[in-house]
């Protein structure tokens, strides 16, 4: 085997790919091999780096440099330079925000300093089209000391003691599910894993299963083992054509090495698994919709009990669990239970992955332990927020959570500190928001997403949520009145209380933690009709400054609609009935005579 | 592929494949091993800063000692040409200089394995080759 001494590895994760790292990979590889270094340094496209602000990422193994947006172009300088000169390419290296220096290597990268990467441990180090790369880094060996060390009950036990909770949202503790439906007897048991990842704007489980698909296989191979199954069915969104080739391609090569099948490792235990699509619908990723999905039927919640341990797929005991919880098994069995729950708080274990977006300078996929302040994840891991704008608020949880303000900052993220501060953990997307957000908006956003994606089957949800919009949108058109606040609030306790499935039971949430802590802002908007961050178009107003107007007629000719009006050399008039607010006039004005009320 | 009989087939291939993931491993924590980096500007190529790192690679590996060595640019010794830094774990980094196979054999039989001092060494004003550059 030939040995290499230094690796190129090119991020491959759905962001970095869309930005060419397929032709980076192409170019780095041509580069090597004019230079004749093919087999001295070897070329690989892995999983995802996180640092997705700044893909395409080429990391150069082993001195950690960390090169970001990269071009294709860039790869001979990269070659010729770094490789062969063992000058580093500067201009393509991390610059510091705050001090404007190039930080050479990811171990001084702020971003990554506060990191503990157990879901996240292959994905961005391994190629994870290559079962041999997750073989020589302890893959499978999970699975197997399950099968010829332990038996089914210790492995549920092992998973109890982790205390791991489950990552999908609610926070369930895993070896508690594993337990019962592991004690639940039937011919047929099934283990599912949810990869339907509906929040908006989260890709933690995609980039599981794009950097590390076979931590996932393993995983529910020993799910299966501890609870008596031999079938695993993978849920998966269409809309995830990359995850879904990884996981086609693991399967087939975990198949040929008889890691998955019958008699795996020779010790008579027999296990696959088989991929589900989903269309995209969140609702179906609750676990009743998902199992009626994948059983052909409408994608709708069911009421629980009976839960999918008892009867789930085809009516057997099925064990559901997120991508993510799946991803920290292997390394609970192979580091130990006691490992695991010496990371993160009393009641929340092991580490959380997060997609961080909105207005933070470092967009992009971070893994902190329990226990980390949102301060550390947003302000240090983060790096603030962009611009040098305010933080307003950071939103938890997706449509189930709520926003959190500078008061929780210094909260230590785990699964109840979040609750009790009137939002979720929810599956890890992570929202920041600055001073030009209007919370009432962000609701209606969160709002019109649960009205679009209800499925119809319960009133309160299919009419309530839609009454509750509408509500919000009268409020952000200066068209509501004092008493629809408490109408509001009303409604959504009664949604929260009668709805069928976690859908409509959550939805209210980004209305209520609004209201909770913005409660002046909605106020302004209904009192004053104003828009104190100056979202909400309908309560905008562009007026002419008379002392600054030259009377150009440079705003009129720019006005899409004809709404201004005004003869030249005279003061010009904006006709707020016919102004779209789009802006164009004040952006095109000279002398500051155009201004926003 | 021929399938995965036994556990001990898949530790012995996990033995076997080790190698392929073994240096990403150990740059993940340098801090925990010896770490080498060779001078590689125009005049380090020039004056066998090339030779030098494959020699140090395969004799370390040789000796079993787990190392990373990486290249840098001009360290800014020129006129000591092939130039390595050697920065043992919890300790500060040195620099020698004139560094042949010969001088690089000794650093590590001498200074890496028994910590004693060899000849060659540059004396130094900094912390970290790379920083503020
Ligand atoms: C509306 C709704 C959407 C959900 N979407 C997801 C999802 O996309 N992925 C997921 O893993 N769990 C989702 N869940 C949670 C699942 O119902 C279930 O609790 C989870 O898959 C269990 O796995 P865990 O214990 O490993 O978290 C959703 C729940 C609700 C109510």
């Amino acid at each position: 085997m030939t040995k290499y001494k230094m690796y190129l590895l090119v991020c491959g994760g759905t962001g970095c790919r869309a930005s060419a790292s397929d032709s980076i990979v192409e170019n780095l590889k041509q580069e090597l091999e004019t230079k004749g270094l093919q087999d001295e340094v070897q070329v690989l496209m892995t999983g995802c780096f996180g640092f997705c602000e700044k893909g395409p990422i080429v990391k150069v193994q082993p001195d950690n440099t960390f090169y970001t947006q990269v071009k294709p172009e860039d790869c001979a300088e990269i070659i010729e330079e770094h490789i062969v000169k063992g000058r580093k390419v500067n201009r393509l290296l991390y610059e510091d925000p705050e001090n404007k220096k190039h930080i050479e290597d990811s171990k001084h990268m702020n971003f990554y300093k506060k990191q503990i990467r157990i879901a996240l441990r292959n994905c961005g180090f391994i190629d994870p089209e290559n079962v041999d790369e997750y073989i020589a880094r302890d893959g499978y060996s999970a699975l197997g000391k399950c099968l010829s060390e332990l038996t089914p009950k210790d492995v549920v036990d092992q998973i109890k003691e982790s205390g791991l909770r489950g990552r999908g949202g609610g926070g369930f503790p895993t070896g508690l599910k594993w337990e019962i439906a592991a004690k639940n007897e039937a011919d047929q048991k099934y283990v599912v894993c949810n990869a339907d990842e509906g929040d908006p704007g989260a890709f933690m489980d995609r980039s599981i299963l794009e950097g590390d698909p076979h931590a996932v296989l393993e995983a529910m191979a020993i799910c299966g083992y501890s609870m008596g199954a031999t079938k695993g069915l993978i849920y998966i969104r269409a809309e995830y054509p990359l995850a879904i080739k990884r996981l086609k391609i693991a399967l087939e090569q975990a198949r040929e090495y008889g890691l998955l099948g019958t008699d795996i490792l020779g010790t008579g235990f027999e296990f696959d698994i088989e991929i589900r699509y989903g269309a995209g619908a969140f609702v179906c990723g609750e676990e009743t919709s998902l199992i009626h999905s994948m059983e052909g039927l409408r994608g709708e919640p069911t009421i629980k009990p009976p839960y999918p341990a008892e009867k789930g797929y085809l009516g057997k005991p099925t064990n559901v669990n997120n991508v993510e919880t799946y991803a920290n098994i292997t390394a609970i069995i192979n580091k130990g239970a006691n490992w695991f729950n010496k990371i993160g708080t009393e009641k929340s274990k092991g580490t959380k992955v997060f997609a961080l977006a909105g207005k933070i300078n470092n967009v992009g996929l971070i893994e902190v332990p329990m226990g980390t302040t949102l301060r550390e994840v947003i302000f240090e891991i983060g790096g603030g927020i962009k611009d040098g704008k305010k933080f307003k608020a950071v939103q938890t949880g997706g449509p189930s959570g709520g926003c959190l303000t500078e008061k929780h900052l210094d909260t230590p993220i785990d699964f109840d500190n979040l609750l009790a501060a009137g939002s979720m953990m929810g599956s890890g997307g992570m929202i920041v928001m600055d001073e030009d957000n209007c919370m009432v908006a962000t609701a209606k956003f969160y709002l019109d997403f649960t009205v679009e994606e209800s499925c119809g089957k319960c009133s309160p949800c299919r009419i309530g949520n839609k009454r509750l919009y509408e509500l919000l949108d009268r409020i952000t058109q200066g068209k509501a009145e004092m008493e629809d606040l408490q109408r509001l609030r009303n409604m959504c306790y009664v949604i929260k209380d009668t709805s069928l499935c976690g859908l409509g039971q959550t939805s209210p949430n980004p209305i209520l933690s609004t209201l909770d802590n913005f409660w002046d802002e909605y106020v302004a908007h209904i009192t004053d009709h104003k828009c104190p961050a100056g979202q909400c178009k309908d309560l905008m107003k562009y007026e002419v400054v008379e002392e600054n107007c030259v009377g150009c007629t440079a705003c009129a000719r720019v006005c899409p609609v004809g709404a201004i009006s005004g003869d030249k050399k005279q003061t010009h008039y904006i006709d707020p009935a016919i102004c779209i607010k789009c802006g164009a006039c004040e952006e095109r004005c000279k002398f500051d005579a155009i201004i926003v009320k | 592929m021929a399938k995965i009989k036994t556990l001990a087939d898949l530790k012995k291939m996990k033995e076997d494949l080790r190698s392929k993931v073994d240096l990403r491993e150990k740059a993940d924590s340098p801090e925990s091993y010896v770490q080498i980096k060779v001078g590689m500007a125009t005049s380090g190529i020039a004056s066998g800063a090339k030779e030098i790192m494959d020699f140090l690679i395969e004799a370390l590996e040789k000796r079993n000692i787990e190392a990373v060595v990486t290249q840098t640019g001009d360290m800014g010794y020129c006129f000591a040409e092939p130039t390595i830094e050697v920065k043992k774990p919890g300790e500060e980094p040195i620099v020698f200089g004139y560094v042949d196979t010969e001088k690089a054999d000794e650093i590590i039989e001498k200074y890496i394995k028994l910590g004693e001092l060899v000849e060659g060494i540059i004396p130094v004003n900094y912390q970290v080759i790379d920083e503020d550059k």
